[in-house]
């Protein structure tokens, strides 16, 4: 499915500012996997996220998806295989137009953009019930700047707008970490909820070890560029906030130098 | 009484400038970037368009040359700053003073004369009732065609790329060519209000254009003033704009009737945009030392 071999990305190289970010990381994903990404910060989550979604390109190393090498492909053709939250709620939506125009944006990624019109009323109708499915209360508010909307409802507007055309990869970065806790429990469960119905593949970055935990079916811890522990299946499950602790401190050998991750 | 006399030129010269805020609008709000390019191509626009009227060419074919001539000048700026990397603002700049010389070529002098006496065209400062309307006309068909262009989804793309980069190309939008594109269609309008202001003073001037920026500027902020909170439309918007201009000619016409130095006119114009530009700042900033002040006292 997502195939990344040998991907190496240093920033600012050769001044005294270099940080290697990404350290020769290899990772394949099975079709349907969803992996949560763990580690503190630095240790590369984002910068493995944004290699994948085409931010830059890596100093060295390929990205595949699903056969097609995607490693010099620009940002915006490869998003039609992709779908993207950002950890900011005001990044993943346009502030000034309305919710049914960010959809109908949305709607058309991969697409070319033609002539006619921006979005049809039979559109708009399908939108009444993916919003319905939200269970905001934003089916009634179509025409409302998203800009209007609480920061939870912006990440649930976004979240709807990457898995509506069922994307090859969803790719989530921190995307309930700027949200109050029970915010963030409700957008992960409409995460879950679309996941699971669009059998999507899914990698999402997370600092919180108890999400990482009860979410997805994979695993995999980072430090400093690196991955250092990749779980999956019946092990994963029963992982536990310590012995994630453990295993970090002897994979890396330091300790989690992370407070959000303990106390999220 | 002479400033009633005076009024209805003031309104079609308002509105010319109008059209030409119409593109300031399309870069500075839509498109979220500041374009000098705007002083070079309303100059273009009217060195294409008196060229070619003076060569014979009929006004309405000429008036759409300076539209794309206006076109391409927005092409080079685009390519300068999406293609080389160069920020908006100094793009503009070059083109700008690209185009200086490419309208002295243009034109062969620094000025030329199109007498509406001698030459067919549309509109002239001899019959400005005349004039208003054919300006009005040309202003609601810029509007119509605008609302239907911004309503489609290459025209919803050319919004979300002003409005948020990053959530445009993730949704798979060429934010490089939406930004191209906006200036393109902004600098073809600025250089089509050229060509009527031309006609309107029955001559092109290599002059022209000098700080027509500010002038396009102070017309959106007018007429957001005025009818922003009437409606959020984006005809309505538009049509604000065209208002904006045509206050801003009234009031101009009434301060040059009072006396008032007209070598200072320039640097007015300016001081009072820079004013409303700080306006939205001094809120945020004033305004937080108000909340806390009210916080303290509790």
């Amino acid at each position: 499915m997502l195939k990344l071999t040998n991907i190496t990305k240093i920033f600012n190289a050769s001044t005294v500012n270099e940080k290697v970010a990404l350290n020769n990381i290899s990772l394949t994903l099975n079709d349907g996997d969803f992996v949560t990404v763990i580690g503190g910060n630095g240790a590369g989550k984002s910068t493995m996220l944004n290699a994948v979604a085409g931010v830059w390109k890596p100093d060295a190393g390929r990205i595949v998806i699903n056969e097609t090498d995607i490693t010099d492909m620009p940002e915006y053709i490869r998003a039609k295989f992709l779908g993207r939250v950002f950890q900011d709620p005001m990044m993943g939506t346009a502030a000034d137009m309305q919710i049914e125009e960010n959809l109908a944006l949305a709607a058309r990624r991969g697409k070319p953009r033609t002539l006619r019109w921006a979005i049809s009323k039979k559109e708009r109708e399908t939108y009444r019930e993916m919003l319905a499915q939200l269970d905001l209360g934003l089916e009634d508010r179509l025409t409302t700047k998203v800009g209007l909307l609480s920061g939870g409802q912006r990440q649930a507007v976004a979240l709807l707008m990457a898995t509506m055309n069922n994307p090859q990869l969803l790719l989530l970065d921190e995307h309930t970490a700027a949200l109050d806790p029970k915010t963030a429990q409700k957008v992960l469960e409409i995460t879950d909820k679309f996941v699971l119905e669009g059998h999507l593949t899914t990698l999402m970055v997370t600092h919180n070890m108890r999400d990482a935990i009860t979410h997805g079916n994979r695993l995999i811890m980072m430090n400093a560029g690196k991955i250092i522990f990749d779980v999956s299946g019946e092990e994963k499950q029963k992982l536990t906030v310590e012995t994630l602790l453990e295993q970090f401190s002897k994979a890396s050998g330091t300790e989690f130098a992370n407070d959000r991750a303990l106390l999220g | 009484m002479s400033f009633i006399n005076a009024l209805p030129g003031a309104i079609a010269q308002g509105m010319i400038w109008g059209i030409m805020a119409i593109g300031v609008y399309i870069t500075y709000k839509i498109l979220d970037i500041a374009d000098l390019t705007v002083d070079g191509s309303i100059v273009t626009g009217a060195c294409v368009a008196a060229v070619m009227v003076y060569n014979g060419v009929n006004i309405w074919v000429a008036m759409l040359c300076a539209f794309i001539a206006g076109m391409l000048a927005g092409l080079l700026t685009g390519l300068f700053h999406t293609f080389m990397g160069i920020p908006a603002i100094l793009a503009g700049i070059l083109t700008q003073l690209i185009l200086w010389s490419v309208n002295l070529k243009i034109l062969g002098k620094p000025n030329l004369g199109i007498s509406a006496r001698e030459y067919a065209v549309a509109v002239t400062q001899l019959y400005k009732w005349r004039a208003i309307i054919v300006v009005g006309i040309i202003c609601v068909a810029i509007i119509a065609l605008l609302y239907w262009f911004f309503g489609t989804e290459l025209g919803a793309s050319l919004r979300a790329t002003g409005c948020n980069l990053r959530m445009s190309r993730a949704q798979g939008i060429n934010t490089n060519m939406c930004k191209i594109l906006g200036l393109m269609l902004s600098n073809g309008i600025v250089a089509l209000s050229g060509a009527v202001l031309m006609q309107y003073q029955g001559a092109a001037d290599i002059n022209m254009g000098r700080g027509a920026i500010v002038i396009g500027l102070a017309a959106v902020i007018i007429g957001e003033a005025l009818l922003g909170k009437l409606s959020s439309n984006f005809a309505v918007r538009l049509f604000s704009v065209i208002v904006g201009g045509v206050v801003y000619y009234v009031v101009y016409q009434f301060v040059i009737l009072l006396g008032l130095d007209t070598d200072l006119l320039k640097m007015l114009s300016a001081i009072i945009v820079a004013i409303f530009l700080a306006i939205p700042y001094w809120r945020k900033h004033f305004g937080r030392k108000k909340i806390t002040a009210k916080k303290a006292a509790n």
